[in-house]
């Protein structure tokens, strides 16, 4: 009874796909929300259908023959047989070399290590699956700038779960993570610059193997980027220090998720994170303080400099050969803050002072230029007051010339 | 009157004539003496000699005034990039082990035609042309 | 050579005998400027030769210095503005002479039309004026381009590129001007070919001309005034060309001096980037301000009128401008020998206005 008008629908259908699909036609007849949304699907492209995941049989054009548990058909997918299922081709190199030969196929192995696999072996089915992250009906590719999985998306779509404190009450876990992160300088580096290699929460958590990097091994997973910083400071009297301690490397002084700019401000004054453990007049304190002195010093005469040449070139003159001697100069502010990592005064002082050296240097030419400003407005007006005698004169002599003869000669006028 | 009148105008004018000559003179032959840089160009630095450089190595030269990556990759072959990492602006090295440009600010890899390989680096590194003339390498800008 | 000594010793005696001096001291004497109520107009014709001296003088400075090659030119340009002990100071004063020279030209030239100095018997003069004035152009045309920066590279692109679409000679001509396809370094090179020899030497020829023609008809006074004092049964007032009126000139050449001077030292001439041919031009583009309202003109004509394309219409209409005003002493009278005044005046004010409004539109559009 319920055949007929699924068949008549079917003959009004216009049949687009190549290959027949039943389930598809018919669930997108009834408007049924998984079927429309698969047009999209990235697996819809490459040929695969409802019933590859869900079983049934495609071809069939009657309903219960096309959902029959003979043909294999399971209906909804239970939440935690989610990741075997997408397993089942994902981790067949032989099949997915066929689609994606570059793609890796050892998600699922990676996912049983993570936490959220291990809960979901344990028969916790309230965390994250595949479909959680990837979404589900209409998976796209992770280049696609509209899958959740996308850089740029990333972070909110781990916040639907990390930031629902109701959701994340049993995990006893905080869920200010995202809030933070929106505040750190990779969010910012990701969504303002567009840098789409800025860390979001899988660069350093990993993705199918979602686990938080342990203490020891923070300072390494930061130094995938931050690879000079992480050789200075694994070299430095803080690394074993940190290690005995417990504390986790540049989380430490940094932070996690909400990782700001750092400034010199972190080494000197009340925001100092050295005074966590060391007091302002322990060496150690002194040798912070000075660092940071140091650091101040040079970009104040970097600004200094900055702004010499700025008068310069805005009042005419060439600096430009100046301005990139000044852009060498607060590269060598840069490699002074990175240099800090080493916790040794020397190698901050002798960046600092080869900058100090550089500033001074282009502020000098700005000075000159400035000075050879002014010298050729004093020349222009040496010129000028020739100029004007001569005019004068000449205005004078013609007075001379053109005097009607018959006037008294110089008679009351001068 | 009158003769006071004539000097003063012979004062101006003559006065006047020679000093704005003077001015006029002055900066011109300061301008024909040839300044102490006698050089115009920066469209070709000398890399150095050959035997400097061992094949598989790379070395900094400072064209105007921005550094350059010259790398002796065989033998024969030379290739100069733009030692600026397109990343932050840090200078670049030729790392032997990979044969390949390395950004140590970031851990950035470019290959050898200065394409990114790994790291955070948005763009390639610029190409410059390195020749062998006699027994110098010189680098100039790609025209 | 030895029967020479017979003549009036001293030195003013040798040279006179060999140089011939008391002819033109003769001939100075004798010449007189009229005098009215427009005479200051005709000091605008010596400040425009003095400027083109001044710029002569600077070029050939420049040129101890200047390369003109794609990979040295901007380079060389750069090493003259900072390098060389007042090189900024040279290079202004030629870029900025160069403007105030087309200035005063046109000033010239319009001073002549609305003083009907172009009548018989100076139709010539004013022919060879008007080559002149053309040169002055075309020495600004390729002079932009020398420092090889991005403006003047793509304000050159966009010129030939108008030449190129004149009908028939058009793409040969922009063959021609550009020395290939494309503008690159052929074009320099011809460019500056045509800046310090081409382009001088027909001024050089030009000017003798012009200035023989004035020398020989001597300065022409506006028919009102000769009309005046013919009316009152004499002639118009004059005044020795020597001393009177060269010393007033001579104070016209030091006030253009003082301006030129001072335009250079507080507001030097930029460099800018240097040209890239691969890069995409830039937004703004536009010519040097003397050829700001040909250009904003063609941007105003639509792509296509009738069955014409726009631009070609717009080169057509100022073809016929041009020959319409070229001609303007030969229309300017009828058969019966009377003066179109109003016609003349008219189209003077008419020019003049059209100039100012597009140039002042181009500039700020």
């Amino acid at each position: 009874m319920i055949r007929r008008p699924a068949l008549l629908l079917l003959f009004l259908l216009p049949v687009a796909a190549p290959a027949k699909d039943s389930c598809v036609e018919c669930h997108t007849a009834m408007e049924s929300a998984p079927a429309l949304k698969f047009s999209k699907d990235v697996h819809q492209r490459r040929g695969f259908s409802c019933a590859d995941c869900h079983g049934g049989d495609r071809n069939a054009d009657d309903q219960d023959a096309a959902m029959s548990k003979a043909k294999g058909f399971r209906g909804k997918i239970a939440r935690a047989a989610v990741p075997q299922l997408c397993a089942h081709c994902h981790s067949d190199a032989n099949l997915m070399h066929k689609y994606m030969p570059q793609q890796r196929v050892d998600q699922y192995e990676l996912y049983q290590t993570s936490v959220h696999g291990k809960r979901i072996a344990s028969g916790d089915g309230a965390v994250a699956n595949c479909v959680d992250c990837h979404s589900v009906h209409d998976i796209r590719e992770v280049k696609d700038p509209q899958s959740p999985v996308h850089p740029l998306r990333l972070p909110e779509t781990c916040a639907r779960c990390h930031a629902d404190a109701a959701h994340m009450a049993k995990y006893k876990i905080p869920t200010n993570q995202f809030e933070e992160y929106r505040k750190s300088v990779h969010w910012a580096a990701l969504a303002q610059r567009g840098d789409l290699s800025a860390p979001s929460c899988a660069s350093c958590h990993g993705n199918h193997g979602a686990t938080p990097p342990q203490v020891s091994s923070v300072a390494a997973v930061c130094g995938n980027c931050h690879a000079l910083v992480e050789d200075l400071y694994s070299k430095s009297p803080h690394q074993p220090a940190f290690a005995a301690m417990g504390a986790a490397g540049c989380v430490t002084c940094h932070g996690n998720h909400g990782v700001r700019l750092p400034s010199s401000a972190m080494l000197a004054g009340d925001k100092s994170v050295c005074a966590q453990c060391h007091t302002a007049d322990s060496p150690e304190g002194k040798a912070a303080v000075e660092m940071a002195g140091m650091i101040n010093g040079l970009n104040a005469a970097l600004k200094n400099s900055d702004q010499v040449l700025r008068q310069a070139a805005s009042s005419g003159m060439e600096v430009s050969e100046a301005m990139l001697r000044q852009q060498e100069a607060h590269a060598t502010l840069v490699k002074a803050r990175v240099a800090v990592h080493a916790f040794r005064v020397t190698a901050v002082s002798q960046l600092a002072q080869s900058g100090l050296a550089a500033a001074a240097e282009t502020r000098r030419a700005g000075e000159n230029a400035l000075k050879e400003r002014d010298y050729r407005r004093m020349g222009l007006g040496v010129a000028l007051l020739a100029i004007l005698a001569t005019m004068a004169g000449l205005w004078l002599a013609l007075r001379a010339i053109e005097r009607p003869p018959q006037a008294p000669a110089g008679a009351g006028r001068r | 009157m009158i003769t006071e009148r004539r000097n003063l105008i012979r004062t101006l004018l003559g006065g006047g004539f020679v000093a704005s000559l003077a001015a006029f003179l002055y900066p011109v032959i300061r301008f024909m003496n040839p300044p102490s840089v006698s050089e115009a160009s920066v469209n070709e630095v000398p890399g150095g000699k050959i035997q400097d450089l061992k094949p598989n190595s790379g070395k900094i030269v400072k064209f105007g005034n921005r550094p350059v990556l010259l790398v002796r990759v065989s033998e024969t072959e030379w290739r100069a990039f733009s030692a600026v990492c397109t990343h932050l602006n840090c200078t670049v090295q030729y790392q032997e082990q990979r044969r390949q440009i390395w950004c140590a600010c970031h851990n950035g890899f470019y290959d050898l035609n200065g394409n990114v390989v790994s790291g955070p680096p948005p763009k390639a590194l610029d190409e410059y042309v390195a020749r062998v003339r006699g027994d110098e390498v010189v680098i100039s800008r790609r025209a | 050579m030895e029967g020479a000594k017979a003549n009036t010793g001293g030195l003013s005696g040798w040279l006179e005998e060999r140089l011939g001096l008391s002819a033109i001291r003769e001939f100075l004497a004798h010449k007189t400027v009229p005098v009215h109520s427009g005479t200051m107009w005709y000091y605008f014709g010596g400040i425009t030769l003095f400027l083109f001296v001044i710029q002569v003088l600077t070029g050939i400075l420049l040129l101890l210095y200047y390369r003109p090659t794609t990979t040295e030119a901007y380079e060389s340009v750069q090493f003259i503005v900072t390098r060389v002990q007042f090189g900024w100071l040279v290079r202004s004063i030629h870029s900025w002479s160069a403007n105030l020279m087309i200035f005063t030209a046109m000033v010239h030239m319009f001073s002549v039309v609305f003083l009907r100095s172009y009548r018989r018997p100076r139709e010539v003069t004013w022919l060879s004026g008007i080559a002149l004035l053309c040169l002055a152009l075309g020495f600004g045309f390729s002079g932009y381009l020398l420092p090889w920066n991005t403006i003047s590279y793509f304000a050159t692109k966009v010129g030939t590129d108008m030449a190129a679409s004149l009908p028939g000679i058009g793409p040969a001509l922009a063959r021609f001007l550009r020395g290939g396809e494309d503008v690159g370094g052929a074009t320099l090179t011809r460019f500056f070919g045509f800046h310090v020899a081409v382009l001088p030497g027909l001024t050089t020829v030009l000017l003798l001309v012009h200035l023989i023609l004035v020398q020989k008809q001597g300065i022409s006074s506006p028919p009102w005034v000769e009309r005046k004092f013919q009316a009152q049964g004499g002639k118009a007032p004059q005044m020795p060309f020597f001393p009177n009126f060269f010393l007033r000139e001579m104070m016209a050449w030091y006030a253009a001096l003082a301006v030129l001077g001072s335009l250079a030292a507080i507001f030097p001439w930029e460099l800018g980037e240097k040209a890239d041919p691969f890069a995409s031009a830039p937004a703004g583009i536009r010519p040097e301000w003397y050829f700001l309202a040909p250009f904003y003109t063609l941007k105003l004509i639509p792509s296509h009128v009738a069955f014409l394309e726009g631009e070609l219409l717009g080169l057509l209409g100022f073809g016929l401008l041009a020959v319409f005003w070229i001609l303007l002493p030969f229309w300017a009278t009828n058969r019966q020998g009377m003066e179109r005044t109003r016609l003349v005046t008219g189209a003077g004010v008419a020019l003049l206005a059209y100039l100012a409004t597009f140039s002042l539109l181009g500039y700020y559009k």
